[in-house]
């Protein structure tokens, strides 16, 4: 086992030795339950209603009516719980100073931040294959297109592994848990409301740039079936940012 | 093995630790001693390359801390102030995540996991969750971990801190038993503790090393002159004088009490033969007659008290001599 396995398999019994995991993968998957039943239960008597117009069967199209809902409707849950999962990540470390033990152990920095990032990715991972149950039931009492649910799926998991980027790098901040989701929060708040600024500032080269910045546009492509370049590129490149900036902090922590 | 060259480390305007230089040989187990705040944790932290110096060279094992960081920490087994432990974790677990931090794997993980649990005696809790056991088990679970990889450099901070006065002496005895295989840092403000295992003492106050010798030699350098203490059932009114007209005799201070006194005497020279005739002869009633020594508490309280007046001197142990008679005398009287 090397030492980055070593750090994911530590950080995996942590999580599931501590009730985080279970308290927010309860929630996680709840919600998307929730809201799957709701729009399902919605386009059913949406249905019921055409079919009344017009006679006869009716063309419903689970793609619009519950699975592009459904995944956006998930942006907000993933924000919210998300920097719940990554916010022990370091801070814990720093309070009860075995931050010290790793960084004079005969590891590099970049090694237990991606050991610490893979082990929350496989949680959260892990999380989002369950939720594949939803779709696989859909699939055997209607008929709907699966490469725009991919694509939602693959949407969904490069924004929550941005997220859990900015969770871990806010987890590095401080040595508080709170402090650190909070600051994740806010940090993914404001990348979410700079969306509407961008709106705002309609065509121009600022609006551009604001509207490129945040999230929104990235992933509601990814949910409407469209995998594009630039999007991929977008999510990459964040993760790589927030990943290298993590980094710096642990690594200027030590300075202090 | 360690050699570090007037490193020094400023935190903005604070010195924490200033042109500090000294080594350990191989197999040589040195205690770092200081009141809290003397710089004794910032050395150390150097040392396992968890912060670099802000000037100055420290080298471990032939590495040098800045640039070869990573074959220093191979190299090192440190044990941080507090026992760097995982609580969700029970002690094998941790145990193993150590090993394999240190790139240990298979059957060598394995019987350096069975060797450092029996050297520790943790056996009986090994299972437990470390979140479950009392701190001296865990200050123990945190040596275990520094000992693991069986490093040829240890840096223990403060290792028998918290723990009960059996399991003090059980991990003296283990420090002692690496002499000669291991050489080892061990910061401690427990005096004791410093003249029971290790065979050199380097004492550092305000970020500075005011001192640095054996046990022995630091309490012998600092001591003027023998000093004796006896205490006579009834004393003659010219006792004293009498006393100090004896041949040999350098100065006699009254004690506590009617009766005792403190004779002071040439170095080398020891009058206790001479005085306890001196005194029977008399027919005075000699009850008690002891040489007093100086412990290295005084060494140590007289070396950081007065650090002031030694900055200034070449010889810091020197400068500190002309100091210790009123102490002395305090302590007497």
């Amino acid at each position: 086992m090397t030492p980055v396995q070593a750090v994911i398999a530590k950080e995996l019994r942590g999580y599931f030795v501590s009730p985080i995991v279970y308290v927010v993968g309860s929630v996680f998957l709840f919600i998307f339950g929730f809201l799957a039943y709701i729009y399902v239960k919605f386009t059913g008597a949406q249905a019921i209603q055409l079919m009344q117009l017009q006679g006869g069967m009716a063309q419903i199209n689970l793609n619009d009516l519950v699975f592009r809902n459904l995944f956006a409707s998930m942006r907000f849950v993933l924000l919210i719980i998300l920097p719940i999962l990554t916010m022990r990540l370091f801070a814990e470390e720093r309070k009860l100073r075995t931050f010290e033990f790793l960084l004079t152990s005969p590891i590099g920095i970049h090694e237990i931040v991606a050991g610490k990032f893979m082990s929350v990715l496989l949680i959260y991972l892990g999380l989002l294959g369950l939720t594949g149950l939803v779709p696989t039931v859909l699939m055997l009492f209607s008929d709907f297109d699966w490469n725009p649910v991919l694509t939602g799926y693959l949407g969904m998991a490069l924004l929550g592994a941005l997220f859990l980027s900015v969770g871990l790098f806010a987890s590095a901040l401080t040595e508080n848990q709170i402090v650190a989701a909070f600051v994740g929060f806010g940090t993914l708040l404001t990348f979410w409301l700079i969306s509407g600024l961008g709106a705002l500032l309609g065509d121009t080269t600022a609006g551009r740039v604001v509207s490129y910045l945040s999230f929104m546009e990235h992933y509601d492509r990814l949910v409407r079936g469209l995998i594009d370049t630039a999007d991929l590129v977008y999510f990459g490149s964040g993760l790589a940012l927030m990943l290298f900036l993590t980094y710096r902090v642990v690594e200027s922590a030590r300075w202090k | 093995m360690i050699d570090v060259q007037n490193i020094t480390k400023r935190y903005g305007h604070h010195t924490a630790i200033d042109r500090v230089t000294f080594s350990v040989a191989k197999g040589e187990v040195l205690a770092f001693l200081g009141p809290n705040g003397a710089g004794k944790t910032t050395t150390m932290r150097i040392l396992t390359c968890f912060m670099p110096p802000t000037e100055g060279t420290a080298r471990v094992a032939g590495y040098d801390c800045l640039n070869e960081p990573m074959e220093v920490k191979r190299r090192i087994g440190y044990l941080p102030e507090t026992p760097p432990v995982y609580q969700e974790l029970t002690v094998t677990e941790y145990l193993t995540f150590v090993g394999r931090l240190r790139g240990l794997t298979g059957q060598t993980l394995t019987s350096a996991l069975d060797r450092s649990i029996e050297r520790l005696q943790l056996g009986s809790v090994r299972h437990r969750l470390i979140a479950n056991l009392s701190r001296g088990y865990r200050q123990r679970v945190g040596l275990a971990q520094a000992l693991l990889h069986d490093p040829p450099v240890l840096i223990l901070d403060e290792p028998t801190v918290g723990l009960d006065p059996k399991q003090i002496i059980e991990i003296r005895e283990l420090i002692k038993s690496l002499v000669g295989s291991h050489s080892v840092i061990l910061s401690t403000h427990i005096l004791p503790e410093a003249t029971a295992v290790c065979q050199r003492v380097v004492i550092i106050n305000g970020g500075r090393i005011v001192a640095e010798d054996t046990p022995e030699q630091l309490s012998a350098r600092l001591r003027q002159s023998e000093k004796i203490s006896v205490i006579i059932k009834t004393p003659p009114a010219d006792c004293e004088e009498r006393l100090r007209a004896m041949p040999g005799v350098l100065n006699v201070f009254p004690g506590q009490g009617t009766g005792n006194f403190l004779v002071e005497c040439a170095l080398g020279h020891d009058l206790r033969d001479e005085l306890a005739r001196f005194i029977v002869s008399r027919g005075w009633g000699l009850l008690e007659l002891k040489t007093i020594s100086m412990t290295l508490e005084d060494v140590f309280l007289r070396l950081t008290r007065h650090e002031e007046g030694l900055s200034q001197s070449p010889e810091p142990a020197a400068a500190v001599t002309s100091n210790l008679e009123p102490s002395v005398q305090e302590a007497a009287s």
